[in-house]
């Protein structure tokens, strides 16, 4: 980390010492200036080491974002699969939508809740399993459903099944799931929502289609039934060369991912962001010494809401240092400098967006600024 | 088990559902052998403008339920206006029953790719994004996979093919929110915000992911760009009716013999869905069912007969949605089936608009009550009432979906809610969790 520029509050530091490399490289998936779209799967990331959203968790996020940690809050609280209290190895899933819950759902899962001693969103005393019932899984021809760390484990579940299924988990043994892949650990998991490749030889493979996902599409073959006439060297009307101006497309600027990212190591991809970010930073820093102004987000905030004017420098109404006594750490400083009050780029109220090009005067200063 | 006859099984059209059965179509090699990526390389040599003329003959509609027509939308991003351009693909897929998308993008994560590869193309972006449902963790893992398979061959990244275009594909999880299945929900959460709707207009078209032009559309219209870009339009067409062109992918569950996805084309109906599907279980009687998902108006045996495409569906006052097919029968309450999304619709509500937010709520605890036989005739005006007040007064389609099993189940099954009320039904719900409820 000395390489770099960013440093961390005592809060999310911990975090940070092992979630800087992966987090960097999320925030370089997205164009420069729109980081913030890193922070649902910096949210996720943030679990693999602690199982829940921690404080620190909500800190290490805020600050890598240079956003405020209410605007984190804000977003962890709005989304079920960010927990909000430490979570078992297992997190056991029960679908009680309507479909399930007739085919026999809520018995499943009030046979858990019996048998496990806990109730929904609850974790057992050994720490082995959360328990939830949840919203329709989108395995409905397989009803009832039951999923472990989210992958379809039990079809067609009865209580039985149910019960069975977590003894053997507690047991520390890992079944294998009807439909998914082999089971890992929730915290495990928590490395793929974050949009990081499943590492595991063969994970990838696991789980076969189920009969009703194929009964279609069997039927069809099995009584010879096709759709005629497809020929893929049917030819495509056309009224204009393949290729002029008209048909390029406008970049945003943006860190393209790397080409190939299954050829490229994890540590070159990581150095690779890490620099990225570090000229972002320098690049903001430089901007506002110039005079910049505001920062993209606020802008954006803008737009949707235009008459929440934010002030273009100072930060008057926060209570947070002015700039003759900026935090000493720097990352906090740049999160100051970035959080403007009343910039919340997600207005409570009716966020009227007014694309720039109906609005002059905001284009006017978008222009300037490009 | 009775066999479907002949007749209806002509009607069956695996298009997008046939390399479900290859067991590692999910390999880029092996989607390479079944026509993979075929569709890439000829739809880079033609101009993007004429792609979109393509999409708009096919008659393509957008199957993430309100089927609007996909090259419409397209066309409707403005070009040379010196914005980037956005490709957002919705496969936040929640709407109660419907179970289409999780299986195309597990057992076929490629197609899913190619088309997405075609569509920025055609739209002229440079940047893709595939927002996920946080739960489609095997979906998820079969995509990420074959990104960087493609990605790899050089069917992603810059200059692909050779063609001068590049593109940039990212799968997005989502983190559990039904609300950002909404388009721009979606995109607020893309954008690192709470998931909650826009007003619009602008559109995604004008203003879209960070306030650029944007295209949403669903798994199944991008996964269907592919097939049409190599059987051209006239053979799309070949499937379906005049104004729903093509195959849809029928999601059956519930009372039938063998629920699963049967893919036909659209316009086939309720009764020859359940014929291919072995028939309603040993001792049940349809009773109800939803056409497209719960957030569409329930329909009833009477309807049995209903075409499954767009006007149809509509001729019969419900909405073709995601053709999510939940069937329901003589076993089965109304009210309870009623009662329990409406707890779903209560979860879910993202809280920005009030009808949505406070109806929902008290409407469970209405449900609550007449379900534990402590209901009153009032209830059902209340009931009545409160959806009336939600429905088109909320941003998006979430309260509209909440109040229409509400409104459904009173003009279909009153009488079934009497049965409560008036002690002919044993209560279904204890007493104890009335707390509050009046």
């Amino acid at each position: 980390m000395s390489d770099t520029t960013l440093e961390f509050s005592p809060a999310a530091a911990p975090l940070a010492d092992k979630l800087l490399a992966p987090a960097l490289e999320i925030l370089a998936r997205y164009p420069t200036g729109r980081e913030r779209s890193a922070l649902l799967p910096l949210l996720h990331l943030v679990q693999t080491e602690d199982g829940y959203v921690t404080p620190g968790g909500v800190a290490f996020c805020a600050e890598i974002l240079r956003i405020n940690k209410a605007q984190v809050g804000a977003v962890a609280t709005f989304y079920t699969m960010y927990k909000r209290r430490p979570t078992g190895d297992y997190l056991i899933s029960v679908c009680t939508n309507t479909l399930c819950n007739v085919l026999g759902g809520q018995e499943v899962y009030d046979g858990l809740v019996e048998h496990l001693g806990v109730g929904h969103d609850e974790t057992t005393a050994d720490g082995s399993i959360t328990l939830e019932h949840a919203e329709c899984l989108a395995a409905c021809d397989y009803a009832p459903v039951v999923t472990v760390n989210y992958d379809y484990a039990i079809d067609q579940a009865t209580p039985a099944a149910a019960v069975e299924l977590a003894e053997q988990l507690r047991r520390g043994e890992r079944p294998t799931p009807a439909r998914g892949s082999r089971i890992c650990t929730l915290k495990e998991m928590q490395i793929q929502l974050a949009g990081f490749a499943d590492e595991r030889e063969g994970a990838v493979a696991d789980g076969r289609a189920g009969a009703p996902s194929l009964r279609g599409v069997s039927l069809a073959q099995e009584h010879g039934v096709a759709v005629a006439d497809f020929n893929i060297d049917t030819a495509i009307p056309t009224t204009k060369p393949a290729r002029d101006e008209s048909a390029k497309a406008v970049k945003d600027p943006g860190p393209n991912a790397p080409a190939a990212p299954a050829k490229e190591g994890f540590v070159a991809k990581a150095a690779h962001a890490v620099k990225a970010v570090v000229g972002k930073v320098e690049e903001r820093v430089e901007h506002r010494k110039a005079g910049d102004v505001k920062d993209p987000e606020v802008r954006t905030a803008e737009h949707r809401n235009t008459t929440a004017s934010t002030p273009a420098t100072g930060a008057a109404k926060t209570g947070l240092p002015e700039s003759g006594a900026a935090p000493q750490n720097p990352a906090e400083s740049a999160g100051v400098a970035a959080n403007q009050p009343a910039g919340d780029g997600k207005p409570a109220g009716d966020s009227s967006a007014s694309p720039a090009a109906e609005n002059p005067s905001r284009k006017g200063s978008d222009e300037e600024t490009k | 088990m009775t066999q479907p006859r002949r007749e209806v099984l002509q009607k069956l059209t695996p298009v997008l559902t046939k390399r479900w059965l290859s067991p590692d179509a999910w390999k880029i090699e092996n989607y390479e052998q079944l026509d993979g990526y075929a569709a890439v390389r000829k739809a880079l040599d033609v101009h993007p403008d004429d792609l979109i003329a393509l999409i708009k003959d096919s008659g393509l509609r957008g199957r993430g339920g309100a089927g609007f027509p996909t090259g419409l939308k397209w066309s409707f991003i403005p070009q040379g206006d010196g914005k980037p351009h956005y490709l957002v693909i919705n496969a936040d897929e929640g709407e109660p029953g419907t179970c289409k998308d999780v299986p195309l993008m597990t057992y076929d994560p490629h197609s899913l790719i190619e088309g997405a590869i075609i569509a920025a193309y055609a739209i002229r972006a440079s940047r893709a994004f595939i927002y996920i449902r946080g739960e489609a963790v095997h979906a998820a893992r079969r995509l990420r996979h074959a990104v960087n398979e493609a990605y790899a061959k050089g069917y992603l990244g810059e200059n692909i093919l050779g063609s001068g275009f590049d593109l940039d594909l990212v799968i997005h999880s989502g983190a559990g929110a039904y609300i950002c299945g909404e388009e721009t929900a979606l995109l607020d959460s893309l954008e690192g915000f709470r998931g909650q709707p826009r007003l619009r207009p602008p559109f995604p078209a004008v203003a879209g992911l960070y306030a650029s032009p944007t295209v949403v559309n669903n798994v199944g219209t991008i996964a269907s760009v592919p097939y049409i870009v190599l059987g051209g339009a006239a053979w799309w067409k070949s499937m379906g009716t005049e104004k729903s062109a093509g195959p849809m992918i029928y999601s059956l569950s519930g009372r039938v013999k063998n629920p699963g996805q049967y893919e036909c084309g659209l316009g086939i109906t309720l009764r020859e869905l359940i014929e291919l599907a072995g028939g309603m279980q040993e001792g049940h009687e349809l009773k109800f069912w939803t056409p497209g998902g719960s957030s569409t108006p329930l329909l009833t045996a009477d309807h049995i007969d209903t075409a499954m495409d767009f006007e149809g569906v509509a001729a019969a006052g419900s909405i073709l949605g995601t053709t999510a097919m939940q069937i329901f029968s003589d076993q089965d309450c109304p009210v309870y089936a009623t009662w329990r999304w409406l707890e779903f619709y209560h979860h879910e509500s993202c809280g920005k608009c009030t009808p949505c937010r406070e109806g929902n709520y008290w409407m469970v605890r209405t449900y609550r009550r007449i379900l534990s036989g402590e209901g009153t005739v009032q209830d059902l005006d209340t009931l009545q009432d409160t959806a009336d007040n939600i429905f088109g007064r909320s941003f998006c389609g979430l309260g509209d979906g909440a109040a229409t099993p509400v409104m459904s189940t009173l003009k279909f099954f009153r009488d079934d809610y009497l049965g409560y009320i008036e002690g002919r039904t044993a209560p279904r719900l204890s007493a104890k969790t009335l707390v509050g409820a009046h």
